[in-house]
């Protein structure tokens, strides 16, 4: 009999079947469990009052980031510096003691390697192609750029792999979402995943697991994939995928936490039989032609309100779909803006770059490429959170922060920081952000804060100009400064 | 978790669309270390207007929500579902639901129901003044207008909702099979159990980024 033709997805899929239920539902192991001290707690607790223990401590990894300030957490003694917040420094001491007493490796809030989770993951080398790897974070998707499936947990299902390594689940849809042609000029990844989801709407991948396949997304280094994948969730698909390859593995070799000799040689072969084979099917496709998009953004208070940087706001009744409509109107009151004004029209006053979606090098190196030389403009506050420990040493190593310094940025230390507004770094009411983050929900960076969702090079080009930019303008074009 | 095989009541008659968990729970209500006494910072940002649903009379303490496509996207925060139930919401009735989130819900026993649209805009309507029930026995939600929409759920879910089980507690009696996988995953995929790499040797490892 002849082997039916498997997605990425079904393959994983099958080697993590611990067993299948009657009505089609399975036990899936997990490989790889990342915690962080918000969504951990409650779990912990739960543990605790029924006498269960961790099962694989070995395959679980924690590092705090949500709420950590992004200040410095050594004093000039080295001493650590104690969060003024009296529960965010509660939930940071309820996870090292959780993990103390479960035994499971802990990242410390002043380690070089702390960062954002799903910074850290990949950079250790935890997050390997052909795993299952959940956290309690709903960007857990990004880690599909590996060949990961991964995907976001609430808090009882943390519980529940703490206790079993396993969660019991329903096989998803599959939806190929393609990405052909060539990038333009200063068009980066976040570009692409904005203009995806702009195209199949917040709801467009629910009950779904996306896989990015392509020439662009072959073409695209580990860091750029890292971005898409990311915002699969915001595309309504808990995960989203891309099958590994060379840039893969040149990427994990030699990482702390990724396999090694031998080892390292049998998970390579492995790691060859994932992709997608020739005829596999998956249930619905999405093309995109990336040859002639421009840097995207959002207009609105959902992810799926995309625009050109080059368009306008959009009038509500331009929408067919009433509730559509009505979403639309409460957005752009939210948003204080105008229909028919033109995006680049649009003033902001703040600009942060960081998240998991756009933190890692090379998204610091393509906003220093427009910081230098420039200044941020008067009265802006424009933020820079480095993804981790680790890209903030890289970036100061090439002298990035003497860039950003020098044109008026705020250079900061790791975490999630204004991407959802957990510690102090807060947009206040009413202010308008120009941000590299995942998601422009109502008071998402603070109460009554704006957000326009953008590239790290567009979020540096409204930093120095003061607006909203189309970044290309900044910038020579080909054969000038590189984005 | 308490059984759960129906619920009626009031409901809030609110159908907004895209509803995601920061709008169930601003972020800053995650700082807590319990479950408990989230439902004073239920949709913080929708109750800054005076006209809101949640603080109309007419529907205080309702056990049932009505809303649109997509309730719950966005984060995986499963205070949101704390919230719900914290204040008092028990089923929450929507044409679509986010992934995480209608798993959340379920684990903390509510009953996340799916149903077209225009069953949807059906019950909006009877909510603005009649009470609607929601059925795990019949699988369905009624309203005193003799209306019956008929709505699926997972056989396990609606088990585990109906006899308040406790699925950590199910899965741990599957230890058996859970080892014999882990056997098999040492066996043909050595490279996968965790080294614990990470203590003590990353600190002076390549830091590449």
């Amino acid at each position: 009999m002849a082997i039916r033709p498997r997605t990425l997805y079904e393959k994983i899929w099958d080697d993590h079947v611990v067993e299948r239920r009657d009505d089609g539902t399975c036990l899936i192991y997990i490989d790889r469990h990342l915690v962080h001290e918000v969504t951990s707690p409650q779990a912990f607790s739960g543990l605790r009052a029924h006498g269960r223990a961790v099962r694989r401590p070995d395959l679980t990894l924690a590092v705090p980031d949500h709420n950590l300030p992004t200040t410095k957490r050594r004093d000039a003694g080295g001493n650590r510096v104690p969060i003024a917040d009296a529960e965010s420094a509660a939930q940071l001491d309820a996870l090292e003691r959780n993990t103390a007493d479960f035994g499971i490796d802990y990242i410390d809030a002043a380690a070089p390697e702390q960062g954002i989770v799903h910074v850290v993951g990949p950079e250790q080398g935890f997050t390997l192609p052909g795993t299952t790897l959940v956290c309690g974070d709903s960007h857990t998707s990004a880690h599909g750029a590996l060949g990961a499936l991964a995907f976001g947990i609430g808090t009882s299902e943390v519980e529940h792999v703490l206790a079993t390594q396993t969660l019991l689940l329903g096989q998803s849809k599959t939806m190929e979402v393609r990405v052909d042609g060539t990038l333009g000029f200063g068009v980066s990844p976040k570009d692409v995943i904005l203009a995806i989801i702009g195209k199949i709407g917040a709801a467009g991948g629910t009950g779904h697991v996306l896989e990015y396949t392509g020439s662009i997304i072959r073409a695209m280094s580990i860091e750029g994939r890292l971005t898409i994948a990311n915002m699969s969730i915001e595309g309504g698909a808990r995960a989203g995928l891309v099958a590994p390859d060379e840039t893969t593995f040149a990427y994990l070799k030699g990482r702390p936490m990724a396999p090694k000799g031998e080892d390292w040689e049998q998970a390579v072969t492995y790691w060859r039989t994932l992709p997608s084979d020739a005829n596999a099917r998956y249930d619905a496709l999405v093309t995109l032609d990336a040859t002639n998009i421009a840097p995207q953004l959002t207009w609105g208070t959902s992810p799926e309100d995309v625009v050109a940087i080059t368009g306008f706001v959009p009038d509500p009744d331009s929408f067919a779909d009433p509730a559509k409509r009505d979403a639309a109107r409460k957005s752009l009151d939210y948003m204080g803006l105008t229909p028919g004004t033109a995006m680049q029209d649009v003033a902001v006053d703040y600009v942060f770059i960081g998240s998991c979606t756009n933190s890692r090098i090379e998204d610091l190196r393509a906003a220093a490429a427009v910081a230098n030389g420039r200044h941020v403009a008067p009265g802006m506050h424009a933020m820079i959170v480095p993804g981790s420990g680790l890209v903030k040493r890289q970036a100061e190593a090439e002298g990035l922060d003497r860039i950003f310094l020098a044109a008026g940025f705020d250079w900061r230390e790791p975490g999630c920081s204004m991407c959802l507004a957990m510690n102090p770094d807060k947009v206040p009411p009413g202010k308008r952000c120009a941000s590299t983050s995942n998601r422009n929900f109502v008071g998402r960076q603070g109460p009554g804060a704006r957000t326009h969702l953008v590239s790290p090079a567009m979020a540096a080009a409204a930093a120095v100009t003061g607006r909203l930019s189309d970044v290309r303008d900044l910038m020579s074009g080909p054969g000038g400064d590189s984005l | 978790m308490d059984p759960v095989t129906q619920v009626s009541g009031k409901a809030y008659p609110w159908g907004q669309k895209n509803v995601d968990t920061d709008v169930i729970i601003p972020a800053h209500w995650l700082k807590t270390i319990t479950r408990e006494g989230l439902g004073k910072g239920a949709f913080e940002t929708v109750r800054a207007d005076p006209a809101n649903i949640f603080d109309d009379p007419r529907y205080a303490g309702s056990p049932i929500l009505i809303a649109g496509d997509n309730f719950g996207c966005g984060s995986s925060r499963e205070h949101a579902a704390w919230a719900l139930g914290d204040m008092g919401i028990k089923a929450v009735i929507a044409p679509s639901f986010s992934d995480i989130f209608s798993g959340n819900a379920f684990k903390n026993g509510i009953v996340t129901v799916v149903l077209p649209q225009d069953a949807i805009d059906r019950l909006l309507e009877v909510a603005q003044d009649q009470p609607i029930s929601v059925d795990l026995e019949t699988m369905t939600v009624t309203t005193p207008f003799q209306d019956r929409f008929a709505f699926e759920l997972d056989a396990f879910r609606r088990q585990c909702l109906m006899e308040g089980l406790d699925e950590v507690g199910l899965t741990l009696a599957r230890d058996t099979q859970i080892s014999k996988y882990e056997a098999g995953v040492a066996t043909h995929r050595p490279w996968m159990s965790g080294e614990r790499a990470y203590a003590g040797t990353s600190v002076e490892s390549t830091g590449r980024t």
